[in-house]
């Protein structure tokens, strides 16, 4: 995980097309400027960044059913529940299915679990719409091969 | 009242918080009920999954906004019914 980047997921570990769902993995850095204040003596990863790689992990699944050729935004998060906490070091699972592929918009079930245990889950809710312009398509493209998005799901 | 507005009513009064007896065939989702475009997409995510279908609701905006038919044929609930009812019948053909 890249915090202060917003880059959550570090490898997908699984994409199946026909079941719509995605496992990811997603390594919690031991130091962080987050940590620094989030909290001091305490670290912890924020709430709102475990939605956030719940939202990534949907967000790629999305993208690669979509071959890329539409970008998700995320606009709604419901029944967020954040079981656990999560700690510098620590090493995440996360899971999402396709609940609905919309016009325009998609939901899925997303959710972390760590060492076989669930440490949060929502559902998440993206505006899907054609790439503002050509450089974030690129680098979301760049970015899926960095986290081992399976080639033949960023074409076609 | 048809059985599929029925169904719209209860999933807008559930989903927007709006009192069942202010949603009419007559009512325009967004004029008169007040519906904005996120709640919106919740009432289109549980219309989907009640009806087994998808709307087309970029079709929708597109032909709205090129002026080809007003905000009423896709917003005001007798005939947002009215076209779910044709993809359901078109969904079963």
């Amino acid at each position: 995980m890249r915090l202060e980047y917003f880059q959550m997921v570090d490898r997908i570990a699984a994409i199946d097309s026909a079941a719509r769902t995605v496992r990811a993995d997603c390594a919690v850095p031991e130091a962080s400027p987050v940590f620094e204040g989030h909290f001091p003596g305490h670290p912890l990863l924020p709430g709102v960044l475990m939605i956030e790689t719940i939202a990534q992990t949907g967000g790629w699944l999305v993208l690669a059913l979509l071959r890329f050729r539409r970008m998700p935004f995320l606009v709604q998060v419901k029944e967020a529940k954040l079981r656990a906490f999560v700690v510098p070091g620590q090493r995440l699972q996360t899971e999402a299915r396709l609940l609905h592929d919309g016009s325009g918009y998609a939901v899925v079930a997303g959710s972390i679990s760590s060492a076989g245990r669930k440490v949060a889950d929502a559902e998440i809710t993206y505006r899907v719409v054609p790439f503002p312009n050509e450089t974030l398509r690129t680098e979301m493209m760049a970015t899926a091969r960095r986290v081992a998005v399976p080639e033949e799901l960023l074409h076609g | 009242m048809s059985s599929t507005f029925e169904t719209v009513a209860g999933i807008i009064a559930e989903t927007c918080d709006i009192p069942r007896d202010k949603i009419t065939p007559e009512s325009h989702a967004i004029n008169d009920l007040g519906i904005d475009s996120l709640d919106f997409l919740d009432v289109a995510f549980a219309i989907d999954k009640a009806f087994g279908i998808k709307m087309p609701l970029e079709q929708w905006t597109q032909e709205v906004n090129e002026g080809k038919v007003s905000t009423d044929e896709y917003f005001v609930l007798g005939n947002l019914s009215a076209n779910i009812d044709k993809l359901v019948a078109a969904k079963a053909a």
